[in-house]
């Protein structure tokens, strides 16, 4: 009995150096070809991996899986990379800090992914995005807005580095600073408000965006009525909408999200003094479940420029097509143009060798993200700066006249600029 | 009673610094809220007919917590543990009722029948709630029946995933948006406050359904059998009453009003998603432990309380304090105002009932 | 003992496995095929290889629903005193196969029924992709072969039955965890010897997703070789372990910590950076999980807010250390920060304690709720924006120093992570055994009853909520430096809820079961990753499982089990004996 316990003491003690000799020898696999980033050597017949790393669970599932519909449709458009069909690994952010932390680890494991179309959240983003830059790897995001991912400043023309600036990142998602800017000048200067309200719903794209679009009409000699929250998950909406019509204004701006958006809409005709008090959303809204509802009529919505065209509503009816439903939420668009911008760009500095394997320089790819200059993408022409900052810097008002039309009909309303 | 009582003044005795800082609590709570509420009113930001309406509001939200509350405090009431489940027993019902009402919209009989189609609706929602309660009680409660009440806590918070992501996975993600009811378009006034009807509808069937669970508990075989069960499990089997069937009827009618608030909801809130229960369901807790967990006047009185907390409170009170955003702080002031209501009475608004050795 | 008076008494006739009852698992199984194909679990898992390129997950989840009925319909019903044992035969492999067939005809139907009819516009998941994965792309004659694999895969788990107990358990286990290997590719090629020698993961997995055929065969024979050969026989190396006595026990237990230490340092490097994050979150959620432990598995007290210190760990440390907060940065280091975070959580310990006082039970889990409830929405709010940064968080929260190193990746977060669970780890323990431990226990059985007795209610409860709220700030201030950023919206309700979850899953009241169970609870989600949307449907279906299967949790405290139900653990155990006593009836 003794002798067999020592035979396994000795055991464990050989198998344990084995897994620290295995542990400490350092990875040799560094390919030499390759700039200070490394390289993706894709194999033969392999598939060239990006990854997604949206908000597909919980209580803005529909957020990320709205996005996530839209890169497969991408990556169906886009076909094969040098005869190399594109695979995407799905990713939970969870729209959460600590999920986009998890999720990047989670993608960054995986040597064999070149890039990641996300996260859903500005939150998730932040983790996400250093974690992602610092193995090397690039990330574009078609929903995250937060000045503070790339650049502040951009209005007094001087921007800068924000804090929580990554080099890997990129996004076709607007910086919150032009759309909050626009929204305000649409108030003041085109539908001429002497007085608003804003509401948000403590989300930091929303918060954002009603902060700078209030400083924006203030500026330009607006006065702030009213100034409220509501909650993500709040359903009656009716105390605050009450407090609204008490203030008196005359536009309300919630450039907020689905559900709560839809009964804000809903409710709003039901409080006495509303019906002189003009509705407007941002593109959080420019859902067809949103615009469908017949209470949105007569609404406007601000939101990045040029999304009407006959390759957007291909698209939608591609999603309807595969997916049984309209899009569910407002950031396919630029989830897809985040995708289709990737694959291009791995496309453009992919090199295919003698032996079948595609080469993928890290660094290289970095580079070609940043010279991006006048790519036609569905929401407009992209040019990606030194932040990181790809949307182009244009807000449009479109205004939604006949809820039958859908989101193809409301962006075909231009009414500013 | 007496022998509580005697306890309860002796416990007085010993602890008095505990006793004085909650009276510190207590006090300044009230001129706090005092001083919100003069400021609020006096200073003329809402006229006397908003604030009428938002007493409406309070009320007919309220209802819908009280229904679904009455599903908590009856299986509370008689197993004594909490079905964290029950919020998504009352989604299942919206979302399968907005299949159906949708269907009827389609068929344009919505329109020209509403009276059978809200009927028709109202039948699928509780035939659903009440499916997916009864069949939850079989599938993850029975087998724990005498395990600590701790476990079918977990058991109902994995129900609760399950339930959701079923939804999820069966219908999508997206929200989904009930028709509008033509003949409910408008409002009513009376006394002197305006209520839009599908509100007023909502409070009217709350309050239909809540006598009618009464009189069932109270004056029925069926509901004899219940608080028997509720009382002792054991004696009440020795004296032939089959405990099972007892508690899938409490499960059943728990969602069967589950269902009712599912249907309310879909006239008043309209919009649907998979994720709809989780709130409510927390607030309809709330709203039974509120009122005296296992008492069903007192989910009643507890869900008008909460819902008239939650959607006055911030203008009466918050904004007279000149808080900014004060309306983001609805909840807050909703359980605020339960932890001052369970400060001054222990045991809920109107006390425990169902069973009442456990006060 | 009760067997050998059964023996001589005459045995009433088997309980044979009964052919309706198959019939009824065989309904179930077919609702759940049906519910695999209409919630998109086929077309969402169609992609994913198992073993390149035979089997994807999407057919091994259809198939294992006909398997586990056929497992269940086959399976005898429990022996129960007095009864002869049921013979074992074609009757088990009949009901899995009827079970099984059954399954498949619905399955079969439902496929014939969503091609005629278009049920599209309600279940948005009946795509043309899942209507041509359910025939297998081959029309009717697809959806019969699949019907038929159906039926047999049924009788397979019948006949699983008919192996003797350590056959069917090396069989059982290696067939699950080649999927398990299949599945997990990501996390096993991060293993150390996986990812630093190619030609090992080249052969498991070759290129793509997926094990290869090679790869499959390999791991399915060395489980199945090590489950064979250590039946039984880890039992007995761990009950002679136990037996050691004097010098010999007390040398045994110095290895076995040496080894543990040598372990524990040496963990991260082996698991590499991702299996590293996910216990870096594991050991933040067993901070909490150890806290709340003491709040409601030692002193009774049903805490459903408990995020809210969490929350303020979080948020202390990030005013105190991050360079843009917005009213006041003192910016000081972790180190110097952790006595004002144990100041903060004990003022909040005492703020959420005292008004609680005299509740009881489930007022109190609700007014905690409420408490967790209100820090998430202040944390969020426009009023108190100018303190805690509001919707837009804080950001910039500096990495830890400690000396020379700075914890600033996912490995090395580990040991401060891990060093803090020790020393919680060892404080619950001394705790337990102290006098305030000794308060607790007594005022969790009978409040009135320990305050009769002399207890000090009022001073055990505020403890608990201060002690309770410390560990869980700390926790939450290693997850502020982890992230590097605080966000409201990582504190909601269901954080509290999951914390919950561990504890009792684990094994209230139980230091070992609780760390067990936030491990596993906490590693599951992260693991289940791979069911993309489904993840939480899965941890829902696990969560009740288990539940149903251990409601004690996985490592009961010892004094709790035998308080709350002696008479089954007595019962289990006296199984267990009787089934090692009579192994296999088959012989």
């Amino acid at each position: 009995m003794r002798t067999r316990k020592r035979r396994a003491g000795a055991l464990t003690a050989v198998v344990l150096s084995f897994m620290l000799v295995a542990a400490a020898c350092g990875d040799d696999a560094a390919e030499p070809e390759f700039g200070d980033l490394g390289g993706v050597v894709v194999p033969p017949q392999g598939a060239v991996r990006i990854a997604a790393l949206q908000a597909i669970s919980g209580a803005v599932a529909n957020l990320g899986a709205d996005q996530v519909r839209a890169i497969q449709i991408a990556i169906d458009d886009f076909g094969p990379i040098e005869g190399h069909q594109v695979f995407l690994s799905i990713e939970d952010d969870l729209c959460l800090s600590a999920g986009g932390n998890t999720g990047a680890s989670r993608i960054i494991a995986d040597t064999q992914i070149i890039g990641v179309v996300g996260t859903s959240c500005s939150g998730a983003g932040v983790p996400a995005s250093e974690l992602i830059s610092q193995a090397g790897r690039v990330m574009i995001s078609g929903s995250n807005t937060s000045p503070s991912l790339t650049s502040t400043g951009n209005l007094e023309g001087n921007p800068v580095r924000a804090d929580n600036w990554s080099e890997g990142y990129f996004r076709t998602a607007h910086n919150d600073e032009y759309q909050g800017d626009g929204a305000g000048q649409f108030l003041a200067d085109f539908l001429g408000v002497a007085s608003a309200a804003f509401i948000h719903d403590g989300d930091p794209y929303t918060e954002g965006l009603v902060n700078q679009a209030r400083t924006a009409f203030e500026s330009r000699g607006g006065t702030t009525a009213f100034f409220g929250a509501v909650g993500k998950d709040d359903t009656d909406m009716r105390p605050i909408l009450t407090e609204v019509a008490a203030a008196g204004p005359e536009v309300l701006f919630f450039p907020i999200f689905q559900p709560a958006g839809d009964f804000i809409a809903k409710q709003a005709p039901e409080i006495a003094g509303f019906e002189n008090i003009q509705l407007m959303g941002a593109d959080g809204l420019l859902s067809q479940t949103f615009l469908s509802l017949p209470e949105t009529e007569g609404m406007y919505f601000s939101g990045p420029a040029g999304r009407s065209s006959p390759e957007y509503d291909a698209m939608v009816a591609k999603y309807q097509e595969l997916y049984n439903e309209p899009p569910v939420q407002a950031f396919h668009a630029h989830a897809y143009d985040a995708a289709t911008l990737l694959m291009t760009k791995i496309a453009e500095v992919a090199e295919a060798q003698d032996d079948g394997t595609l080469h993928v320089d890290l660094r290289a790819l970095r580079d070609a993200l940043y010279a991006t200059s006048g790519f036609q993408g569905l929401t407009g022409t992209i040019t990606c700066n030194e932040f990181g900052d790809c949307a182009e810097p244009r807000i449009s008002v479109y205004q939604n006249l006949d809820p039958s039309a859908g989101i193809g009909g409301t962006v075909g309303n231009v009414v500013w600029p | 009673m007496a022998q509580a009582t005697t306890t309860a003044r002796r416990r007085t005795r010993r602890l008095n610094p505990i006793d004085a800082f909650l009276w510190l609590i207590r006090i300044v709570a009230v001129v706090v809220i005092l001083v919100g509420l003069t400021n609020s009113l006096t200073s003329g930001r809402l006229s006397a007919q908003q604030w009428r309406d938002l007493m409406v509001f309070g009320v007919s939200q309220g209802s819908v917590y009280a229904l679904i509350a009455l599903g908590y405090t009856l299986v509370y009431g008689v197993l004594k543990f909490i079905n964290f489940a029950h919020g998504e027993v009352f989604m299942s019902s919206t979302m399968i009722g907005f299949f159906a009402a949708d269907a009827l919209a389609r068929s344009g009989m919505w329109n020209d029948q509403p009276i059978v189609s809200l009927f028709i609706v109202l039948i699928v929602c509780m035939l659903t709630s009440t499916l997916v309660a009864i069949t939850l009680e079989r599938v993850a409660y029975r087998p724990l029946r005498g395990s600590p009440r701790l476990v079918p806590l977990i058991t109902s918070i994995g129900a609760s995933f399950f339930l959701q992501y079923t939804f999820a996975g069966l219908f999508g993600v997206g929200t989904r948006s009930w028709p509008q009811v033509e003949i409910l378009q408008g409002s009513w006034q009376f006394l002197g406050f305006r209520i839009v009807r599908t509100q007023a509808v909502v409070i009217l069937a709350a309050l239909a359904m809540m006598a009618l669970l009464y009189v069932f508990v109270e004056r029925t075989r069926t509901g004899r059998a219940m608080r028997a069960v509720a009382e002792d499990q054991e004696t009440a089997a020795l004296m032939g009453i089959d405990v099972n069937r007892t508690i899938v009827v409490v499960f059943g009618v728990g969602g069967a009003m589950a269902g009712v608030a599912g249907f309310l909801w879909g006239l008043a809130f309209q919009t649907v998603f998979f994720f709809t229960g989780f709130l409510p369901g927390i607030k309809a807790f709330t709203a039974a432990v509120l009122g005296g967990i296992g008492n069903i006047a007192g989910a009643m009185v507890g869900g008008i309380s909460l819902g008239i907390f939650e959607q006055v409170g911030p203008s009466a009170v918050l904004a007279g304090l000149g808080v900014e955003g004060f309306n983001q702080l609805k909840d807050v002031v909703a359980f605020t105002a339960l932890v001052l209501v369970l400060i001054f009475r222990p045991s809920g608004i109107l006390g425990e009932r169902l069973s009442e050795e456990r006060a | 003992m009760s067997l050998t008076a059964a023996e001589t008494t005459e045995l009433l006739p088997a309980r044979e496995v009964q052919l309706d009852r198959a019939v009824r698992v065989g309904l179930i199984g077919g609702l759940t095929a049906m519910f695999i194909v209409t919630s998109g679990m086929l077309e969402t898992f169609d992609l994913r290889m198992i073993v390149d390129p035979i089997l994807s997950l999407g057919y091994v989840t259809l198939m294992a629903a006909p398997f586990a009925v056929g497992y269940v319909a086959g399976k005898a019903p429990p022996v129960l005193e007095g009864y002869a044992a049921p013979s074992v035969g074609a009757r088990n492999v009949q009901a899995g196969a009827i079970a099984g067939a059954l399954t498949g005809a619905i399955y079969a139907l439902y496929a014939l029924i969503i091609h005629v009819l278009d049920f599209s516009s309600v279940f948005i998941k009946l795509t043309e992709q899942t209507k041509k994965i359910v025939t297998l792309d081959m029309g009717a004659g697809g959806v019969l072969i699949l019907a038929l694999v159906m039926a047999v895969s049924g009788a397979v788990g019948g006949a699983v039955h008919l192996l003797e107990r350590r056959w069917k358990r090396a069989v059982l286990y290696s067939a699950f965890w080649v999927v398990m290997f299949g599945l997990l590719e990501v996390l096993v090629s991060q293993i150390a010897f996986v990812r630093r020698i190619s030609a090992v993961k080249e052969l498991l997995y070759g290129t793509d997703a997926g094990l290869t055929l090679i790869g499959a065969v390999i791991i399915g024979g060395l489980v199945f070789a090590a489950y064979y050969y250590l039946d039984g026989r880890v039992r007995a190396a761990t009950r002679r372990a136990m037996a050691l006595e004097g010098q010999q026990r007390r040398r045994f237990i110095l290895i076995s910590l040496g080894v543990a230490i040598v372990f524990l340092a040496v963990l991260p490097q082996i698991l590499g950076p991702f299996l590293s994050e996910v216990l870096d979150l594991a050991g933040v959620f067993l901070l909490m999980a150890l806290g709340l432990n003491i709040v409601v598995g030692f002193a009774g007290l049903l805490d459903l807010g408990y995020v809210a210190f969490f929350a303020v760990g979080a948020y202390t440390t990030a005013i105190l250390t991050s360079p843009v907060s917005p009213k006041w940065s003192p910016e000081l280091s972790f180190w110097t920060a952790i006595p004002f975070i144990i100041l903060a959580a004990a003022a909040a310990g005492v703020m959420v304690g005292t008004p609680v006082l005299r509740l009881r039970g489930d007022y109190l889990a609700i007014v905690t709720l409420g408490f967790g409830e209100i820090a998430r929405i202040l944390f969020l709010s426009d009023a108190l924006k100018p303190y805690f940064g509001g919707a837009q968080g804080m950001l910039l929260i500096p990495d830890i120093d400690i000396g020379p190193f700075t914890i600033d990746d996912s490995i090395s977060f580990f040991y401060p992570i891990y060093a803090f669970v020790i020393l919680f780890a060892y404080l619950s323990y001394a705790l337990q055994d102290s006098r305030v431990g000794r308060a607790w226990m007594a005022m969790r059985e009978d409040e009135s009853v320990a305050e009769a007795m002399g207890v000090n209610i009022v001073a055990a409860k505020l403890w608990a909520f201060v002690i309770g709220a410390i560990f869980a700030a700390i926790g939450g201030a290693l997850f502020a430096h982890k992230i590097g950023s605080v966000f409201p919206e990582s504190f909601a309700i269901l954080v509290s809820i999951t914390v919950l979850v561990l504890i009792i899953v684990g094994g209230m009241g139980s230091v070992p079961g609780v760390t067990v169970g936030a491990l596993a609870l906490v590693a599951l989600p992260e693991l289940l990753r791979e069911f993309a949307e489904f993840k939480f449907l899965f941890y829902g279906t696990l969560l009740i499982f288990m539940m149903l299967n251990r409601p004690e949790g996985f490592i009961p405290s010892r004094r709790r089990a035998r308080e709350l139900h002696l008479d089954e653990v007595e019962q289990d155990a006296w199984l267990a004996q009787a089934a090692e006593q009579d192994p296999a009836p088959a012989e």
